[in-house]
């Protein structure tokens, strides 16, 4: 593996699982010092073991718990270089006419306003660093930022929210003369170990599979490797040029008329 | 930078047009940095001073071809010469391109048909030539073959005295997502997606700015340059090699479930 993260440390959020699992393995693998974190301590103790990265116990949502986060990991490394806003969830949404305001607040709670923390914080922080403000922020948004799903109201509402939440910041970030980027990541339907549960506990997984697969015009749902790829070079100097920028990375689903 | 030479393009063969200059010579370097063999194209005779000049400088991995990009004869002797080379094309990239400032009422025919001739049919043109290739070669690679092909911010938005540029690099954003589906419907080994770079530093965009000059719209080339830099949230105009980094990302396996995508590089420009 390449090491175009030597030196750089990392903040995953929501990075006991999923997306943001495959993203602390990816960012270690390339040399960056990473700390995750989440709730599920024992999954978390197992990626620690595995990959070296650090754990810290945080809830996004927490925004009396996020400064003594960041003076905790500027304790420990000095710098902050890269933050991937990650932690999403879709417990409690549900369509306009269904949701409860507890589902509502929830998931836009973490999705939304849990992102927002994440950014702030972490813009704050790299506009400490020795030598300058610098660093790379990307957010976990979804190609259901562009193409809404009718089921989940809030988790739609809140993926197309932080792409204009990315914009804000990268534009403040330039106002201020910061070397600091923000761009969002906008994956497909990623086999996450959440998604091949879904599909196990359906009445008919073989064809609730190839539901998820057919959202892709390549016929297929993305692997977590995919997007812990271009998180990570989001991550490096490679993207130096890119700010306020959405990544989209589906397979070509939004490409079309198709519709998720 | 650390990933330089990391020779993740090994064994891969990739054609850049418009490769002597600017985006596309970045491009070319990348990936020979990479260690991919390039063939790479341009207008300008073999023996003519800047292609002897550059390959010489980018030695025996990269090979020269007169191509115009608007010819369909040019095309059938680069597939011919590329296929008798190397046997594969993993990685097309669709650069060669033109710029076209003014009003509407003052834009000539002939000038249209000259900007959409080279910035649209040929990026159709070097496709379609290539794609029974690249389905063949695509196969064999992790990530499959991948067309890269060269729009614009001007393919996003609009700008003033800007259309026939406007109009060809928005038709470049949509054929790129169309081949994108149709590749991926049909389980093709080819991934297409386009390049939306910002101001980049470029003897194209010089040029461009030494006409604004001649018309009186500014003073003298640097003032554009500022201008632009101080409308840009990052403050700069991009280095042709932060387009190349994108173009090899894509190029690579990481990429691999990306096409029909927009990979915007434009310090912010179009998030304001």
């Amino acid at each position: 593996m390449e090491q175009r993260l030597q030196g750089k440390v990392a903040l995953v959020t929501g990075g006991t699982s999923g997306i943001g699992a495959g993203t602390v393995r990816r960012l270690r693998a390339e040399g960056a010092r990473v700390i995750f974190t989440g709730s599920n301590q024992s999954a978390a103790d197992g990626i620690v073991t595995e990959t070296g990265a650090e754990f810290i116990r945080h809830d996004v949502t927490d925004a009396a718990a996020w400064g003594g986060l960041m003076t905790e990991i500027l304790e420990r490394h000095g710098r902050l270089d890269t933050a991937f806003a990650n932690a999403g969830t879709e417990s409690g949404d549900g369509s306009i006419e269904s949701i409860t305001i507890e589902g509502w607040n929830t998931v836009i709670g973490v999705n939304l306003t849990g992102v927002m923390l994440t950014v702030q914080h972490a813009m704050r922080a790299m506009a400490t660093n020795p030598g300058g403000p610098t660093g790379s922020i990307i957010v976990n948004s979804s190609m259901n930022a562009h193409r809404a799903m009718g089921n989940f109201l809030a988790y739609s509402v809140s993926k197309a929210a932080v792409v204009a939440l990315v914009k804000s910041s990268a534009v403040h970030a330039g106002n201020r003369k910061y070397k600091i980027r923000v761009n969002a990541v906008l994956p497909g339907v990623v086999e996450t170990a959440l998604i091949a549960n879904l599909i196990d506990k359906s009445g008919d997984p073989v064809a609730t599979r190839a539901a998820y697969e057919g959202l892709s015009p390549m016929g297929r749902m993305a692997s977590v490797e995919e997007i812990a790829g271009m998180v990570a070079w989001l991550a490096s100097d490679e993207a130096r040029f890119c700010s306020g920028s959405e990544f989209t990375m589906d397979g070509a689903s939004t490409a079309g008329m198709n519709g998720v | 930078m650390e990933s330089l030479g990391s020779h993740r393009l090994q064994g891969r063969i990739a054609l850049v047009t418009g490769g002597l200059r600017g985006i596309g010579l970045a491009c070319v370097e990348r990936f020979l940095a990479e260690g991919a063999e390039v063939v790479l194209t341009d207008l300008e005779a073999p023996d003519g001073d800047l292609a002897t000049a550059t390959l010489a400088r980018l030695g025996q991995a990269a090979s020269y071809v007169r191509a115009n990009v608007t010819s369909e004869e040019d095309w059938a002797t680069l597939l011919a010469r590329v296929e008798q080379q190397h046997g594969a094309l993993h990685i097309l990239v669709n650069n060669a391109g033109i710029d076209l400032t003014g009003p509407v009422a003052t834009t000539s025919l002939e000038g249209w048909r000259r900007i959409m001739s080279i910035n649209v049919d040929g990026v159709f043109l070097g496709t379609r030539a290539f794609v029974p290739l690249m389905e063949k070669s695509g196969a064999g690679v992790a990530g499959g073959a991948s067309i890269i092909n060269v729009s614009s911010i001007m393919g996003l938005v609009g700008m003033s005295e800007v259309s026939g540029y406007n109009a060809s690099k928005g038709a470049v954003r949509l054929f790129t997502k169309s081949i994108a589906l149709e590749f991926a419907e049909k389980r093709m080994p080819i991934r297409a997606n386009s390049l939306h770079p910002g101001f980049v530093v470029t003897p194209l965009l010089s040029a461009g700015f030494q006409r604004w000059v001649d018309k009186g719209i500014a003073e003298k080339p640097q003032d554009l340059v500022d201008m632009v830099a101080a409308k840009t949230p990052m403050g700069r105009l991009a280095d042709p090699s932060e387009l190349a980094s994108a173009a090899f990302f894509l190029a690579s396996s990481d990429s691999s479930y990306m096409t029909g995508a927009e990979l915007v590089i434009d310090g912010g420009w179009t998030a304001q």
